[in-house]
């Protein structure tokens, strides 16, 4: 990180925020792309979870198209979260995160860009392997579209509020179970939306209002949320 | 008094068993409310005392 | 607070006994539900006491985080298992009354469920204070979650009530009602206040546990200790 911190010529503010945003949106991407397994983990698993549903209840295909909207957004809220302990793990370890905090930059723009580029990592590709899923589980072909913008609109808000969950538990051994069970209850409202805008469109009527719901919260995810990851991170490596 | 009889006030209209259960449960949940933090503060008290001793033997 | 307490055990002791045998035994039995009716008197004193409790554990917690009050720390640390229980109470009530009503032990009824993911909030914040050895840390941690759920709460509530109308349209729901005669509410209203008396009684006790455990090296605590 310290090419990001000391090379920054000295500019008006508004473009140093937007250097330091992309800064640390390039830094993760590039650290990531260098460890390419961590990137197609949380896919496999979502690939491996909707493989399941059919062998465990049944291959119907009326049955599955039912059930495929729920089955394909419970499959990607767990895969996020699954990929979730990763996003400050690495720097907490390694002592980066310790002088990002001790950085005078804002720490607002720092975590919205781990966030975003844990977001381009997992929810992107989710929303858009979803067809995918979607074929193999008989959802109808005009729920594709809705499926997919509402994986495109709620998965960043999954991140965003995931990354609470991992900046609470950073600082211990053992975060991964314990993410879950704080962050899986604040996830219920963007799965009902996100759902209910699936089996709208597969049902024909308009999804707009769902839609709108969705990024209702997504812009409250971005305001809130980040302020509430920096708190989190600056208790969590202070403590 | 919304009972004519003893029985029937056990009875509830043939819904004693789930009236009773609930009353049971919420008096077993606010006696455990109030008797764990007593029991708690005699164990720490009595974890202090000991360290205390000790503390006063080594000395 | 040592002086408050006796008092505040004496009015709870009062208002519960009498609450009680006031629902049990003399209030009128309801037309539609007969006798079953009378589990309202548990279920939605402890529902409402597990929602306020949340709101003051995370009020507790913000206090504790803005000004760095040991006080609020403890507060916020010792309301999490009373309200807890006290979500779990309403969830175990709910399921009993709906039996008889309903005919199962389990609906989606959207109060239930937000009930449920109520308690599961306050087992996540109750895991974390846990997982956290450093108690100050532990507390600022269990705030900010606490203060994040609260944000939630609403958003989950509406949520949950919308879903509930798009899957099961007119479901008779247990508690809300046109006009409660007098006779009904006004036992509600003292098993309520009860309940908050209660509420007091125990936080006080836990709060009391928790500052002698963490003032444990304080003189105070040594001489009072010498005492015994």
């Amino acid at each position: 990180m310290s090419e990001m911190l000391t090379n920054e010529p000295v500019q008006s503010s508004e473009q140093t925020m937007r250097g330091l945003f992309l800064a640390v949106l390039k830094r993760d991407l590039l650290l990531s792309y260098r460890r390419r397994s961590d990137l197609v983990n949380p896919l496999i698993f979502f690939l491996m979870v909707a493989t399941l549903f059919p062998l465990g209840v049944s291959p119907e295909p009326d049955f599955l198209a039912q059930l495929a909207p729920g089955v394909v957004w419970v499959a990607a809220l767990l895969s996020t979260l699954l990929s979730m302990d990763s996003v400050f793990r690495s720097d907490f370890e390694d002592g980066t995160l310790e002088q990002t905090l001790l950085s005078p930059q804002p720490l607002f723009v720092v975590v919205l860009g781990k966030v975003i580029a844990h977001w381009m990592l997992t929810g992107l590709p989710l929303a858009l392997l979803a067809p995918v899923l979607g074929i193999m589980l008989f959802l109808p072909d005009g729920g594709m579209g809705g499926l997919m913008i509402s994986l495109l609109l709620g998965t960043p808000t999954l991140s965003l509020v995931g990354a609470i969950g991992a900046a609470l538990t950073v600082g211990l051994r053992k975060g991964g179970v314990l993410i879950s069970l704080l962050v899986l209850p604040l996830y219920i409202p963007v799965l009902i939306f996100g759902t209910s805008a699936v089996q709208a469109a597969v049902t024909g009527l308009p999804l707009g209002g769902y839609l709108a719901l969705l990024g209702a919260m997504l812009a409250l995810g971005i305001v809130m949320a980040p302020l509430a990851i920096g708190a989190a991170l600056r208790i969590s490596v202070s403590g | 008094m919304s009972f004519d009889s003893f029985s029937d006030f056990l009875a509830m209209g043939g819904h004693g068993l789930y009236v009773w259960l609930s009353y049971a449960i919420a008096l077993f949940v606010i006696v455990i409310n109030l008797v764990s933090p007593v029991l708690r503060k005699k164990q720490l008290v009595s974890e202090l005392v000991r360290r205390l001793r000790r503390e006063k033997n080594a000395s | 607070m040592g002086k408050l307490l006796p008092w505040f055990a004496i009015v709870t002791a009062a208002l519960l006994v009498s609450g009680i045998v006031w629902a049990l035994a003399f209030a009128p039995s309801d037309y539609q539900q007969g006798n079953s009716f009378r589990i309202i008197y548990i279920h939605v004193p402890s529902a409402i006491l597990a929602q306020s409790c949340y709101m003051l554990m995370a009020i507790a917690g913000a206090i504790g985080l803005i000004w760095k009050m040991k006080v609020a720390d403890m507060v916020a640390k010792s309301s999490a298992p009373i309200g807890a229980t006290m979500a779990l109470l309403a969830l175990v009530t709910g399921a009993i009354w709906g039996k008889p009503t309903w005919g199962s032990w389990w609906v989606w009824d959207a109060r239930l469920t937000s009930m449920l993911i109520l308690l599961f909030l306050y087992l996540g914040v109750i895991a974390l204070n846990s997982a956290i050895e450093s108690e100050a840390t532990a507390a600022q941690a269990t705030a900010v979650l606490a203060l994040v759920g609260l944000v939630n709460i609403p958003i989950i509530k509406y949520s949950v009530e919308w879903w509930n109308t798009l899957h099961q349209p007119a479901t008779f729901t247990l508690t809300e009602r046109p006009a409660m005669p007098a006779e009904m509410w006004v036992p509600l209203l003292v098993m309520v206040i009860g309940f908050y008396c209660f509420f007091a009684v125990s936080l006080m006790l836990r709060t009391r546990n928790e500052i002698l455990h963490r003032e444990r090296r304080a003189r105070w605590v040594r001489e009072l200790i010498e005492k015994q």
